[in-house]
């Protein structure tokens, strides 16, 4: 296989990995009004992340410096052209990483209150813009000879993107209640359940509509074959959810994000950013690339220790497999102990 | 006001931000594994409590390095899109390298630290704050290697037909011979800051009227294992730096003489100015303290080595480069970095550095024996301490940013080529106004989060859980709260 397809491919893992996992920490950082009926159930929902955010936001980084090295044409065209939705997402990161650490660390009510803030609308903005970034990327976008970028931020909110953004908002909405359920105990792992499946069929109308529509615009056989199969297990993970098997309900919301995702990769492929101006002006996976000896001392580093991390990551989820319910959550003295001493 | 001028504002604000936390978090993770191996190792419970009260203002801090790191990945393809064009084939491995290898492992890891405490055995729990360190000393290296190939540029050729630079050898680059200097330089100034967090904040504490009498002894362990270490680094620093000055003055001649201000070359014995009074264009000067030969030493090891000056440089360049190097935005002719920026920079850094040294000494001479001077005094030089070494981070990194311009790529391309063309005014404007205004306010809240906290000190001695001493069937543990929840 060409090098350049390889690190397509790969480039297309590591924004999988980034959905997959980042894509439930934004739904429950959305679903934290909507869920929890009080601090502590706020608190029980945090903490399911708690450990593994971090973690899972680095897929993205990772991305986009994959994406730098191996297609720098591709990383420079795309983040100056989209260059105020990607600032929203990155004020929307910083405000929402933050608000983890920070929200317990203070008693008073309102301070609570305003990290909650940060957290939901640190979720929503991402989870919705995202799609919105990848359904233009898809589509294409005005880019001229020298591969810039000639369009606006309006330019990108045009009804394919908003509908892309919509979709992977309610898709990351039902896994990250599928992650709640699976990850929770007591009442709020019903609600949770409950809430998935409502959600989840919202969902899965949306992104069947969404799916049409890109194979209308540059389907292909392949990227057909993995809408399809995004739509099963989602329709599987739903009917699992409905009958309260909540392991795989998850893995079926899980399995479809990266369905999906390929989805879109394969019918961008070979393109990795379309011109609506000519299609001479598209970046494709060759004219975008970097050399070919880059490329192989790359695919040596990630061939070593992208397995290491997808183990030891795997380890800090089994490390914490265990249901975290309100008893579990320590009373607010104890946790701001330090505070109250003097 | 046009774009390279905003860019290179918010190139400047947000990474010297980004850079206020990160010596922080490189010196205090490796300060808290220690804290915690001696725990485990004695099972004193100085060292557990240690370890937790500075766990807790590492996780403050930790957590806005993260964030403002993000921005940092971002922000070359945003602002430098043709900078990024140019050298995403040498540059970009490194930075997709240092999130595969060092990303992953400090944020992973450290979730496991935080929420582990009773979930994995103390062996383990070390190794985790361990790992981090590690982490953040790879993630260092990498960052480094791309900056140094910035300054150095090695191990690429330059393809004219594609119009980039593009890699030939990964080694090359890896140990570039600015990297190689660089890197132990960085790294003892990491300690060092570190080092002077934890005895700024131990030794205020074991001085504060209100902290009991029986936690006196636990801070002044603090401030003794401390101060040993910025003493160390101090001495680390100074050595490291000294060889950087020589590979400065092979590969960059113009920053070292922009370090001195020296116009002039000179051809033995270059005094140092430790501090001048004058013109602005080092035309006149009114008044300095001068040590005689030391710019000599700095720059080639010999008292009598030769140094360059900015003048016969600037026309050295202009026969190497052209007279125009930076098209539009620089004056013609122009390899001259900022003076005023460079002198005092590089005075900064090592004035409040050794400074920071030098303060580490006294107290610990000061707090000898257990001793507690009744001098406020004592207490305010304990609290400059990490602000000292902090600054004099922030100020190396001026110097050497500053002192390579007009070059982003030294040698290659110079800043006012790598601005994104697609990019407006409005749009760079917002970006740099939003960034630094949410910047300003996210300093405010940590700043009164880690007042908040070190203020209240050291949490009493509870004996954490120990799971490798569970019996097999732990059940009855699982109803029980979480050690630690956010
Ligand atoms: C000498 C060390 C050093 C230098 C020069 C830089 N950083 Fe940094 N960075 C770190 C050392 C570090 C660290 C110690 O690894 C941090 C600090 C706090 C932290 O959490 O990790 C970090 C965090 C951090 C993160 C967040 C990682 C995460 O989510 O865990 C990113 C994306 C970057 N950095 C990127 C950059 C870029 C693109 C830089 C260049 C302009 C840069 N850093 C300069
Ligand atoms: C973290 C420590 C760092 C600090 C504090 C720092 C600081 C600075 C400063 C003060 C400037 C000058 C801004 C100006 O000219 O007005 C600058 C420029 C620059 N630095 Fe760094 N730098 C750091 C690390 C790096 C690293 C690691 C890289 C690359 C990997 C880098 C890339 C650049 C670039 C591309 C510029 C050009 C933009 C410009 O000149 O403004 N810097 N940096
Ligand atoms: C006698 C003491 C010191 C000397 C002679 C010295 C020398 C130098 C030199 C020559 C450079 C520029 C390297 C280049 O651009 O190629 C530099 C950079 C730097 N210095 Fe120092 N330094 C000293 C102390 C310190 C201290 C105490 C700190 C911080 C606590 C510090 C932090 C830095 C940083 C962060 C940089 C920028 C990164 C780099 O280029 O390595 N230095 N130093």
């Amino acid at each position: 296989m060409e090098l350049t397809t390889l690190w397509f491919i790969l480039i297309a893992v590591l924004w999988i990995g980034y959905f997959t996992l980042e894509g439930f920490d934004f739904g429950v950082g959305m679903l934290l009004p909507v869920l929890a009926k009080n601090d502590t159930e706020r608190r029980v929902m945090i903490n399911t992340i708690g450990p593994v955010w971090d973690g899972n936001e680095v897929w993205v980084l990772v991305a986009g410096g994959a994406t730098f090295a191996a297609f720098p044409e591709w990383y420079a065209t795309l983040f100056s052209g989209f260059y105020l939705p990607l600032l929203a997402i990155l004020v929307a990161l910083i405000v929402r990483g933050l608000a983890f650490e920070y929200r317990h660390k203070r008693p008073e009510a309102h301070w609570q209150a305003n990290w909650d803030r940060a957290i939901i609308y640190g979720s929503l903005v991402p989870a919705f813009l995202w799609g919105v970034a990848f359904a233009n990327i898809v589509r294409g976008v005005p880019i001229d000879e020298s591969f810039e970028f000639t369009g606006s931020t309006l330019t990108l909110l045009n009804p394919f993107g908003l509908l892309g953004g919509v979709v992977t908002t309610l898709l990351f909405l039902t896994h990250g209640a599928m992650f709640i359920a699976l990850k929770t105990d007591g009442d709020i792992r019903h609600r949770a359940r409950a809430l998935a499946v409502r959600l989840g069929a919202t969902a899965a109308v949306a992104a069947a509509a969404f799916m049409v529509w890109t194979q209308a615009i540059t389907g292909t056989t392949n990227s057909a074959v993995a809408f399809v199969l995004a739509g099963l297990t989602l329709v599987t993970g739903l009917v699992a959810a409905a009958r309260g098997r909540e392991g795989w309900a998850f893995t079926g919301t899980f399995v479809t994000i990266g369905f999906a995702v390929s989805g879109l990769f394969l019918a961008l492929f070979p393109d990795v950013m379309p011109s609506t101006t000519d299609a001479a002006n598209s970046l494709t996976a060759t004219n975008a690339a970097a050399t070919a000896y880059t490329l192989k001392v790359m695919t040596w580093v990630a061939l070593v220790f992208t397995p290491i991390v997808i183990g030891y990551q795997a380890w800090s989820y089994w490390i914490f497999r265990k249901r975290i319910a309100t008893h579990h959550i320590p009373t607010p003295e104890l946790a701001g102990q330090g505070a109250g001493q003097r | 006001m046009d774009v390279v001028d905003i860019a290179r504002w918010q190139f400047g604000i947000i990474t010297v931000y980004h850079f206020l936390f990160v010596p922080i978090t490189i010196g205090l993770s490796a300060i808290i594994a220690i804290f915690e191996t001696m725990w485990i190792r004695t099972n004193n419970p100085t060292y557990l409590r240690l370890t937790k009260f500075f766990g807790k203002l590492f996780l403050i801090n930790f957590a806005i390095g993260v964030v403002t790191g993000i921005v940092q990945e971002f922000q070359f393809g945003m602002n430098w899109s043709d900078y990024s064009r140019f050298v995403g084939d040498v540059f970009g491995s490194f930075l997709a390298i240092e999130g595969l290898l060092a990303f992953f492992m400090e944020s992973t890891f450290l979730g496991l630290w935080i929420f582990g405490w009773d979930k994995l055995p103390r062996w383990m729990h070390a190794g985790c704050m361990w790992l981090v360190h590690i982490g953040t000393l790879l993630s260092s290296y990498f960052i480094l290697a791309a900056n140094s190939w910035m300054q150095h540029p090695v191990g690429h050729s330059y393809n004219p037909e594609t119009g980039r630079a593009e890699l030939t050898d990964f080694w090359a680059v890896m140990f570039n011979k600015v990297q190689v200097v660089a890197f132990p330089h960085v790294v003892a100034a990491c300690y060092l800051t570190g080092g002077a967090f934890v005895l700024g904040v131990s030794a205020w504490l074991h001085l504060r009227r209100r902290t009991k009498d029986e936690d006196r002894p636990m801070y002044l362990t603090g401030v003794r294992i401390s101060a040993w270490i910025v003493l160390v680094a101090g001495l680390g620093t100074a050595i490291t730096g000294d060889f950087q000055g020589k590979v400065m003055t092979e590969v960059q001649p113009m920053k070292m003489a922009a370090a001195e201000g020296l116009y002039e070359t000179s051809d033995s014995c270059a005094p140092f100015s430790v501090f001048t009074v004058g013109t602005p264009d080092g035309k006149h000067e009114k008044f300095a303290v001068t040590v005689p030969c030391l710019l000599s030493f700095l720059g080639t090891g010999t008292f009598d080595g030769k140094v360059e000056g900015i003048n016969p440089l600037r026309e050295k360049y202009a026969a190497e480069y052209g007279t125009d190097p930076g098209a539009t935005y620089y004056h013609p002719s122009d390899y001259v970095p900022v003076i005023p920026v460079t002198y005092w920079s590089f005075r900064f850094m090592i004035g409040l550095g050794m400074g920071a040294a030098a303060g580490a000494a006294l107290l610990l001479w000061a707090l000898r024996g257990g001793r507690r001077p009744r001098s406020r005094w004592w207490s305010w030089l304990a609290l400059s301490l990490p602000f000292a070494a902090v600054f004099a981070n922030s100020f190396g990194w001026i110097f050497t940013e500053m002192g390579r311009q007009p070059w982003v790529v030294y040698g290659l391309m110079t800043v006012d080529n790598a601005v994104s063309p697609g990019v407006s005014v409005g749009e760079a404007l917002t970006s740099l106004l939003v960034l630094t205004s949410l910047y300003a306010v996210l300093a405010v809240i940590e700043f009164g989060l880690l007042i908040k906290y070190v203020k209240a000190g050291a949490e009493p001695f509870v004996e954490p859980p120990d799971p490798s001493l569970r019996s097999s069937g732990d059940s009855d543990d699982d109803d029980a709260p979480l050690t630690f929840a956010y």
